[in-house]
C-alpha cells in the first residue's frame, strides 16, 4: 500500500524548472530514496511534503490527506517527521527536554496551555522519552546541554526527537551530509537497526551512494526537475540513464 | 511544598521572608545619621519596588522564556492604571474592583497588540510593539483625553491625567469608608511606625497589600517556568523552526504568553492607581517600556529571580542616587585635603542628582559586557566557580546558557 503518494508535481520559481511532472509513489515499511545530481529538484520536492513550499501543480497524498496548504506543524500532527540537513534541535535545552517536547506535542497535541503542570512530574512522558534516549544511545547524556554535543550526537538527538513521536513516514534529508566516514558508518548502522524493530517509512534524500545502497529499498533518481527512472537498488545500478545523468562521475 | 521542587521552595520562602522585613531590611541606617539618605524603606519607594517587581516578572515571561522582545509593555501598565482610576470614579474607593479590571483590560489590550505583532519576530515585533505602545500613549495623551460622550476631559483627561472628583459619582461609596484608596476600609496609606532606638521602621498597607500581591504572582511565574508550557516557550527561543516541524503550532504559544506578560503588567499599573489615584500619560511612554527592559537584562532575563532584582535596583537608583547632590557630596569628602576634595566632587557630581542615569548607563554596560546572564547568572556563575567541586558529575557545564538552569 502506498503511504505517500505524489502526482504530477510542478514546481517553477521564476525562470527555473525546479520540479517538472513528478510522480512517485512510497510503499509502506520501504525506505525510498530520492537521488540525484546537485540541482536536481531533491530539497525542493521534500519541502512540498512538509508544507513549506507548495507546488503550482499537482497532488501529495499522505494516508489518503493532501498535504498540501497545510501548515508544518498539522503535517507532523498526521504522523511525518523530518530530519533536517542540518541537525535543527533546541540547543539551550537538555538532551532530555529536546526528546519530551515531541512527546507532549503528540500527546497534547498542537497547542495546549497546561502551565499548573510540573514538567519534571509527567512521568509517561519522561519515561517515554528517556527509553527513546536508551534506544538511540545518548540516555548517559540526558541532563546534558544540547549545543555541547558532537555533531554526530546531535544528528542522533534529531532522530530521537522524530522517534518519540512514532511517525509514520520518516523524511531524513541527506542525513549524513558533512560526516565524516566514521560518523556515517554509524547513521547507517543506527537506521538500519531502526528499520529492522520498528519497520518504519522512510524517505531518503541523499547524494552519498554507499548511503543510498546500504539502505534502500527503492530508488527514485531525480535530475533536472524529473523522475528520470526508479527501481530496485541492484537495477538502478545498472541503469544508463543513471549513469548519464551523474556524468559517470559519482554512479558506483 | 507548593508543587515545587525544593530549590524552588526555599527561593519562593527566601522572597517572601526578604519582602516581608523589607521595611526594616531598607532602613540600615539610624534616622538621623548622614547616611540616612540611603534608606529606601519609606513606603512609596517600597511599594514601587514591589511594583515594578510585578511588571518586571511579567515581562520575563515573555522576553525570558521566548526571546520576544517587546518594546510596548507601558501600554499595559498605562491601561492598567487608567481601569482602575475609572473603577474609583465610579464605584467607590475599594481598590479591588479596580486591580481586577485593570488586569482585564490590560489582557484585553495585549490580545489585540499582540495577535498583530507576533505575526512577525526578531526586530520587526520589536518595532511593532514601540509602534502600538506610542499609538496608546498618543491616544491617551490627546485623543482620548478631549471632552467626548459628554465626558469632560474624555477617557484619560489627557495631559493633567486621570483622577478622581467629588462630582463622580462612586456609587458604592459611603460615608463611614475613607475617601481615599482602601482594602475594605483599611487605608493604603494607613503607617504603622516603630521607633526603635535611633530607628524608625514605617511598616505601610499598601506596601504589604502590593507584597502579597507580589509573592503569589511570583509563585504562579515559578509554575509557568517550570510547566511543559514553560518547555515550550523555552523552545520557541531556541529553534521555532524545528518546534513547528515538531507538531507545535508556536503562534498561540508566543500569544498566551504576550497576553500572560500583559496582564502582569496591567496588574502593575492597577496597583500603581491604587497606591495613588492619579494616572497620567507618561506610564505609556517608550522611556517606560525601556525601563522594565533594562530592568529585566540587568537582573538576568530568563532567571525568576533576576528582573525583580532589576527593578529594586533601577528603582533605588532613580530614587535615592538623584537626591545625592554637591553639598552631600562635599560633606563626604571633607577629610581631604580642599584642591583634591574638590576634584572628587566635581568627578562625582556627573554621577549623581540628575546625573544618576549615568550611572545607571555604566552599570548596565557592565553588566552586559561581563555578565551576560545579566547579576543572577553571574552569582550562579560565581557559585559555581566556588562550590565547583561539589558539583555533580554530569551537571551541565557552567558555559550553559542560563535559561536552562534550574535554581535561580
Amino acid at each position: 500500500m502506498a503511504i505517500l503518494q505524489v502526482r504530477n508535481v510542478s514546481k517553477r520559481f521564476g525562470g527555473l524548472q525546479a520540479l517538472n511532472d513528478v510522480n512517485l509513489s512510497v510503499e509502506a515499511g520501504t525506505v525510498h530514496a530520492i537521488i540525484g545530481p546537485n540541482g536536481a529538484g531533491k530539497s525542493t520536492l521534500l519541502n512540498c511534503f512538509v508544507g513549506r513550499l507548495i507546488p503550482d501543480t499537482g497532488t501529495v497524498m499522505f494516508d489518503g490527506k493532501s498535504l498540501l496548504g497545510i501548515k508544518p506543524h498539522q503535517i507532523n500532527q498526521i504522523g511525518v517527521s523530518r530530519v533536517f540537513q542540518t541537525p535543527e534541535i533546541f540547543g539551550d535545552l537538555s538532551l532530555l527536554e529536546n526528546v519530551m517536547i515531541p512527546t507532549f506535542a503528540n500527546r497534547d497535541g498542537a497547542f495546549k496551555v497546561n502551565w499548573w503542570k510540573r514538567a519534571d512530574r509527567e512521568s509517561d512522558v519522561q519515561e517515554h522519552a528517556e527509553a527513546v534516549l536508551q534506544e538511540i544511545g545518548l540516555y548517559e547524556k540526558r541532563h546534558e546541554i544540547a549545543d555541547a554535543m558532537s555533531r554526530g550526537d546531535k544528528r542522533r538527538l534529531e532522530m530521537a526527537m522524530c522517534l518519540s513521536q512514532d511517525p509514520k513516514l520518516l523524511l531524513l534529508d541527506e542525513p549524513t551530509a558533512g560526516m565524516s566516514r566514521a560518523d556515517t558508518n554509524a547513521t547507517i548502522d543506527l537506521l538500519k537497526r531502526l528499520s529492522e524493530t520498528r519497520g518504519l517509512t522512510k524517505v531518503i534524500i541523499e547524494h552519498d551512494m554507499h548511503v543510498v545502497f546500504s539502505l534502500a529499498n527503492y530508488i527514485s533518481v531525480l535530475a533536472q526537475g524529473t523522475v528520470i527512472a526508479e527501481n530496485t537498488p541492484e537495477l538502478i545500478k545498472g541503469d544508463p540513464r543513471v549513469k548519464e545523468a551523474y556524468l559517470g562521475t559519482e554512479a558506483e | 511544598m507548593f508543587g515545587l521542587n525544593r530549590n524552588d521552595t526555599l527561593l519562593l520562602i527566601f522572597v517572601a521572608i526578604i519582602t516581608f522585613a523589607a521595611p526594616i531590611l531598607m532602613n540600615p541606617f539610624p534616622t538621623e545619621s548622614s547616611l540616612a539618605q540611603f534608606n529606601a524603606g519609606y513606603p512609596d519607594l517600597m511599594q514601587r519596588f514591589v511594583i515594578f517587581g510585578i511588571f518586571a516578572i511579567g515581562f520575563n515571561i515573555l522576553f525570558g522564556l521566548t526571546g520576544y522582545l517587546s518594546f510596548g509593555h507601558a501600554a499595559f501598565l498605562g491601561a492598567g492604571s487608567y481601569a482602575c482610576v475609572w473603577m474609583f470614579k465610579l464605584f467607590g474607593y475599594n481598590v479591588l474592583p479596580g486591580i481586577i479590571l485593570s488586569v482585564i483590560v490590560a489582557g484585553i489590550l495585549s490580545v489585540a497588540i499582540g495577535y498583530i505583532s507576533l505575526r512577525r519576530s526578531g526586530i520587526y515585533f520589536s518595532i511593532l510593539t514601540l509602534a502600538f505602545a506610542q499609538m496608546s500613549f498618543a491616544l491617551a495623551y490627546s485623543v482620548l483625553g478631549q471632552d467626548m460622550f459628554g465626558l469632560q476631559g474624555g477617557l484619560t483627561n489627557g495631559e493633567t491625567g486621570l483622577q478622581v472628583y467629588t462630582s463622580d459619582p462612586q456609587i458604592f461609596h459611603s460615608e463611614a469608608a475613607p475617601n481615599l484608596p482602601h482594602l475594605f476600609g483599611l487605608p493604603m496609606r494607613e503607617t504603622w511606625v516603630w521607633e526603635y532606638g535611633a530607628w524608625s521602621f514605617q511598616f505601610n498597607a499598601g506596601f504589604y497589600l502590593c507584597a502579597i500581591i507580589m509573592l503569589v504572582v511570583f509563585y504562579m511565574s515559578i509554575r509557568i517556568f517550570r510547566s511543559p508550557f514553560g518547555m515550550m516557550l523555552r523552545a520557541i527561543k531556541t529553534n521555532q523552526n524545528r518546534l513547528n516541524y515538531t507538531g507545535v503550532n508556536t503562534r498561540p504559544y508566543a500569544l498566551a504568553a504576550f497576553v500572560i506578560s500583559g496582564m502582569y503588567a496591567g496588574l502593575a499599573g492597577g496597583l500603581l492607581s491604587a497606591m495613588d489615584p492619579l494616572a497620567g500619560a507618561e506610564r505609556m511612554q517608550w522611556t517606560a517600556s525601556g525601563e522594565v527592559v533594562l530592568m529585566t537584562i540587568l537582573g538576568g532575563a530568563g532567571t525568576l529571580i533576576g528582573p525583580v532584582l532589576g527593578a529594586g535596583l533601577i528603582k533605588y537608583f532613580e530614587n535615592i542616587f538623584s537626591k545625592i547632590n554637591d553639598a552631600i557630596l562635599e560633606g563626604w569628602f571633607a577629610f581631604l585635603p580642599e584642591t583634591i576634595g574638590d576634584a572628587v566632587v566635581w568627578v562625582l557630581h556627573f554621577f549623581v542628582g540628575k546625573g544618576w542615569h549615568l550611572t545607571l548607563g555604566l552599570m548596565f554596560m557592565i553588566v552586559v559586557i561581563f555578565l551576560p546572564g545579566g547579576l543572577v547568572g553571574g552569582l550562579v556563575q560565581g557559585a559555581k566557580r566556588l562550590f565547583g567541586g561539589r558539583r555533580r558529575k554530569n551537571a551541565p557545564p557552567p558555559s550553559a546558557s542560563p535559561t536552562s538552569q534550574a535554581a535561580e
